[in-house]
């Protein structure tokens, strides 16, 4: 069982348990994270996502180095797909954060998709409010791709970095993807490889056509995490990000945002399983389709009828 | 062959085939132990476009497919070279006069971890691991210690050593001089194939251009004061038992070998000032003929190349010449005696491939470090071919087959489909940073492990002729933890005893030289000399160059 | 969504050879675990860490350098420091089957799984005793 109070102390047991009962669903969950909720709110959090290849997991290393140099202490969670054949996952991201791996400021959890939908996102945000409450002060979450989940996650994140490599071809398919709404800042790693024109190009066209909330407009920042260039640069910048964000009160609108949408959110899951426990139970829905297949009633109808049985609607 | 002669045989086949199709075959997949399917029968069909003089030549002549010598095994055998050392020098000094009595014809130096990764004996990091793959070597001390009463102006000695090679290598070449044998007499090799590292056996420690800068040094130092060293053994031993297949073998080898060519080149170097001392290291796997054909396609691929691509004049920089080392991911835990004849039948394919040098595995070391009496035999077994068999009469007898042949050309192109493949790429630096050759043995190496779970590939007494009735009988050499206390205790004393000044001097010296253009050989020398240990050459080094870290993927 | 076992492949010490922890890493993975591979030249300080960070049910460990006798209670002195000795500890490489009872009668590993041992055989032992 998890003890609350030493997770708050910071005992890394603990807050690593607290994980696993998050992605495990355990039933004493809900509890879990009701207890540690008033101790969230500390945190910033960076979602950093991109193309496979493009180093996100050494920048995040790179990033934590700047973080640690400022006393920082950071969390690290990093996603990896889950395999949909085998439900298996290889979790590599931590082998290119060694550097971190014995210093007691930094903790590195690695996630799986876990192929549930929408479930990957609860989960990370969840581990975050873990984090947050076990002492971190910036969170990084590192995911790959631009599934549904992952842009999910980016909503949520404070700060999101998407994070391209020249020559890579694709950085036309992932700004199309829906990372134009979720990008806070651009990178261009491993910037040494080739032309970096076109990218930038591209990225400041789609910026001139779009909108960006709150006013800011997205920078394109250029780093070498080979090199260790482009850091601080960055670091700085993500910093300077928060603070506009803090100081024009996007900031705090995005947080009763962020509450809101969290509460309705749980309100949907609690919602949709309660009418599928009814359903089982007493719904009744073989019956149903076969009256609606001989033309006795409609799926309007029956779900009209079934609101107004179960919930009194 | 007229082809009058070829409709001859296509109709024989058509007979042949008549009877043949109707028959039932074993249910099992006909394939090398590396999954190239292979036909039932081969005929001259199947080398119809062979041109003797332009395909296989003649012996000691372009394009050496069928040896790099003129009379190759009649002149003289192969060298009978058993890799060895465990424990400290004075252990491994015994082993090797052991070795040599009982008729071994070179020596081969392993050195333990701490040695291999750049570490002493009493760093942290070592502790556990002192003496026990190889033997632990602080020191020139120690160094001296391990040739103790063998004169190093009369065996030829290969170490196998890479990142921290120059340093190893300098402290043999001092050794040599405390023996009173000048550098230029020295006869040996030293692994020094920093590619294969990053690649396949991860025992790198500095990054790969300064790992690439200390190659070349070796080569130029080499070329004017060691001539008789071979600077380089490009491997590809260790990428097979990465899981590699023969083929990937046999590319992923010969490009790490162009790559050290150009390396050279691009240092000032002529071709032929460094590249007859290139050597080569295969491993000799399970499937016979394949091996076979997998070293006559190297002779033929690296000499073609070297003359054709990189201009190379001397005769001496087209040879492939190269050692080799049975499979150690062949042998098994279980029934360790089949070791023994599988040991046999890798060792018959080098010979029959036209090694120069071979390193048979012994039956135990799947389990531990060998027995004097394991390795005795697989002394034997090279003994045995040398003198009973009769093989070693004959040069290349193999030549003609058409099965062999046929399947030295496969090999030829599906190399050069790798070759291709890592030029798009860039180049091998290039495609060792995108994990490219990691991925693809690390996927032959799966794919390998799920055929054998399978029951696709048979391994006798692991998943097939199994009794769970059987008992291990058979005694393991151990090595006594008591030594790295004493090798500690030894460096200590070591430490108090030199001239520590001098020590400090010689290491500024190379700290600065190592951020210059300059030849660092002479620097390590001078600190070799001085008795700095190789840890704290190593740590100068680190300081300047940096460390490598590794980016894997799955 | 359900439980899933987690297990740390780690390769301890100064060996770097990996073809044995990847090839089960992937086996592990295709049995439907989550594996965290902790890559090469770690110090059974960074195995632990990583252990109580990621929360994994087992920790294997590959060894073929001889050190085994070492490295096998330091990890699980160390877990036990941490309050982590339920965390399973299995591992393979080149160990004697001597050493191999030593280990086991000592509590110093769960399971050591010889060369040769198919990876059905890990991952019918990770499913029974986790």
């Amino acid at each position: 069982m998890i003890d609350v109070n030493k997770l708050l102390a910071g005992h890394r047991r603990m807050a690593a348990r607290a994980i696993s009962m998050i992605e495990d669903e355990d039933e004493n969950k809900q509890k879990l994270l009701a207890e540690i909720f008033p101790h969230t709110g500390n945190a910033f959090t960076v979602g950093i996502t991109g193309s496979p290849g493009a180093g996100k997991s050494s920048l995040t290393d790179a990033l934590t180095r700047q973080a640690r140099q400022q006393n920082l202490k950071v969390g690290i969670i990093a996603v990896d797909p889950t395999s949909p054949i085998s439900g298996g996952a290889l979790l590599g991201d931590r082998i290119r954060m060694q550097e971190h791996a014995l210093d007691r400021g930094v903790f590195i959890r690695s996630m799986g998709t876990r192929g549930c939908l929408g479930g990957l996102a609860r989960a990370t945000k969840d581990a975050v409010k873990v984090l947050d409450a076990f002492g971190c002060d910036v969170i990084f979450i590192e995911t790959v791709g631009v599934g549904q989940s992952e842009l999910d996650i980016m909503h949520y994140a404070d700060t999101t970095l998407v994070v391209l490599t020249p020559g890579a071809g694709d950085h036309v398919q992932i700004i199309k993807a829906g990372i134009m709404e979720i990008a806070d800042i651009f990178v261009i790693n491993k910037a040494d490889l080739g032309d970096t024109g076109k990218i930038v190009t591209d990225i400041e066209q789609m910026l001139d056509m779009g909108r960006h909330n709150n006013g800011w407009r997205p920078p394109i920042m250029k780093t070498i995490t080979t090199q260790e260039k482009g850091l601080p640069e960055l670091w700085n910048t993500i910093l300077e990000y928060k603070d506009y964000t803090h100081s024009s009160g996007a900031q705090r609108e995005n947080r009763r945002k962020k509450i809101q949408r969290e509460v309705m959110e749980l309100l949907e899951e609690k919602i949709q399983s309660q009418l599928q426990t009814r359903l089982q139970s007493n719904g009744n829905m073989e019956e149903l389709v076969d009256k609606i297949l001989a033309g006795n009633s409609d799926p309007y109808s029956a779900a009209n009828r079934l609101l107004q049985k179960f919930l009194s609607i | 062959m007229s082809s009058d002669k070829l409709n001859e045989i296509r109709q024989g086949k058509e007979k042949w085939l008549e009877k043949r199709s109707q028959m039932k075959d074993r249910n099992v997949k006909f394939e090398t132990v590396s999954s190239l399917p292979v036909k039932d029968l081969y005929t001259p069909e199947d080398v119809s476009d062979l041109d003797y003089m332009r395909d296989l030549g003649y012996p000691g002549e372009y394009p050496y497919t069928r040896g790099v010598q003129s009379n190759m095994y009649r002149g003289r055998l192969w060298t009978m070279r058993q890799f060895a050392g465990f424990g400290t020098a004075k252990e491994s000094n015994q082993r090797y006069k052991f070795l040599l009595s009982r008729g071994q014809t070179g020596l081969s130096v392993a050195f333990d971890m701490p040695t291999i990764m750049g570490y002493d004996s009493d760093h942290p990091r070592s502790l556990g691991e002192v003496g026990r793959v190889g033997v632990a070597i602080d020191s020139l001390a120690d160094m001296e210690t391990l040739f103790d009463g063998i004169p190093l102006d009369q065996v030829s000695t290969s170490m196998t050593t890479n990142a921290p090679a120059s340093i190893l290598w300098c402290m043999y070449i001092a050794t040599g001089e405390k023996q009173g044998v000048p550098s230029e007499k020295l006869r040996g090799t030293i692994q020094n194939d920093i590619l294969k590292e990053y690649i396949a056996q991860k025992s790198w420690i500095f990054p790969p251009e300064p790992s690439m800068r200390l190659i070349t040094d070796i080569f130029k130092y080499a070329k004017d004061h060691v001539p008789k060293w071979n600077t380089v053994s490009i491997s590809g031993y260790h990428i097979r038992e990465a899981g590699s297949t023969a083929v990937q073998e046999l590319a992923f080898t010969l490009a790490d070998g162009f790559a050290y060519v150009e390396a050279g080149i691009e240092a000032g170097l002529d071709v032929d000032d460094f590249a007859p001392r290139l050597s080569f290291f295969f491993n000799s796997h399970i499937d016979f003929f394949e091996e076979i054909a997998k070293y006559r396609a190297a002779r033929r691929i690296w000499a073609r190349r070297m003359k054709e691509k990189y201009g190379a004049k001397n005769p001496k920089s087209l040879l492939c010449r190269f050692h080799t080392q049975t499979a150690g991911c062949s042998l098994t835990a279980q029934q360790p005696e089949n070791n023994i004849v599988r040991t046999a039948f890798e060792a018959l394919a080098a010979v029959l491939g036209g090694t120069q040098s071979l390193h048979t595995n012994s039956m135990d070391e799947v389990l531990a470090l060998p027995t004097e009496k394991a390795v005795q035999i697989a002394l034997r077994t090279q003994q045995l071919i040398a003198y009973e068999t009769g093989v070693p009469n004959v040069i290349d007898p193999l030549a003609g087959s058409y099965y062999v042949e046929a399947l030295t050309d496969k090999m030829e192109e599906e190399a050069e489909k790798y070759f291709e493949e890592i030029e798009r790429r860039g180049g091998v630096l290039a495609a060792i940073d995108q994990n490219y050759f990691q991925q693809e043995i690390a996927d032959a190496a799966y794919r390998y492990q799920t055929e054998v779970d399978k029951k696709e590939k048979i391994v006798v007494g692991v998943n097939e002729f199994v009794h769970d009735d059987e008992e291990l009988d058979i005694e393991l050499l151990k090595i006594d933890p008591e030594l790295e206390r004493a090798q500690v205790e030894h460096l200590k004393k070591l430490r108090q005893e030199r001239d520590n000044n001098r020590v400090n001097d010689t290491l500024d010296a190379l700290k600065k030289a190592a951020a210059g253009p300059d030849n660092l050989i002479p620097y390590i020398l001078e600190c070799v000399r001085s008795y700095a240990t190789q840890g704290e050459i190593v740590d100068t080094m680190r300081e300047v160059f940096g460390e490598y870290k590794e980016r894997p993927t799955f | 969504m359900a439980g899933k076992i987690r297990v740390l492949v780690a390769k301890p010490g100064l060996d770097g050879h990996d073809r044995g922890a990847r090839v089960i890493a992937r086996g592990l993975r295709d049995a439907g675990m989550e594996v965290v591979y902790t890559g090469l030249h770690q110090t059974p300080e960074q195995v632990v860490e990583a252990a109580i960070q990621e929360d994994v049910d087992v920790v294997g460990l590959s060894i073929l350098s001889g050190a085994h006798m070492t490295l096998f209670p330091k990890v699980c002195e160390l877990l036990r420091e941490n309050d982590a000795e339920d965390i399973k500890v299995i591992g393979g490489g080149t160990i004697p089957e001597e050493d191999v009872e030593e280990l086991l009668k000592n509590g110093w590993a769960a399971q050591i799984f010889t060369p040769g041992t198919p990876i059905e055989k890990i991952v019918e032992w990770i499913n029974n005793n986790v």
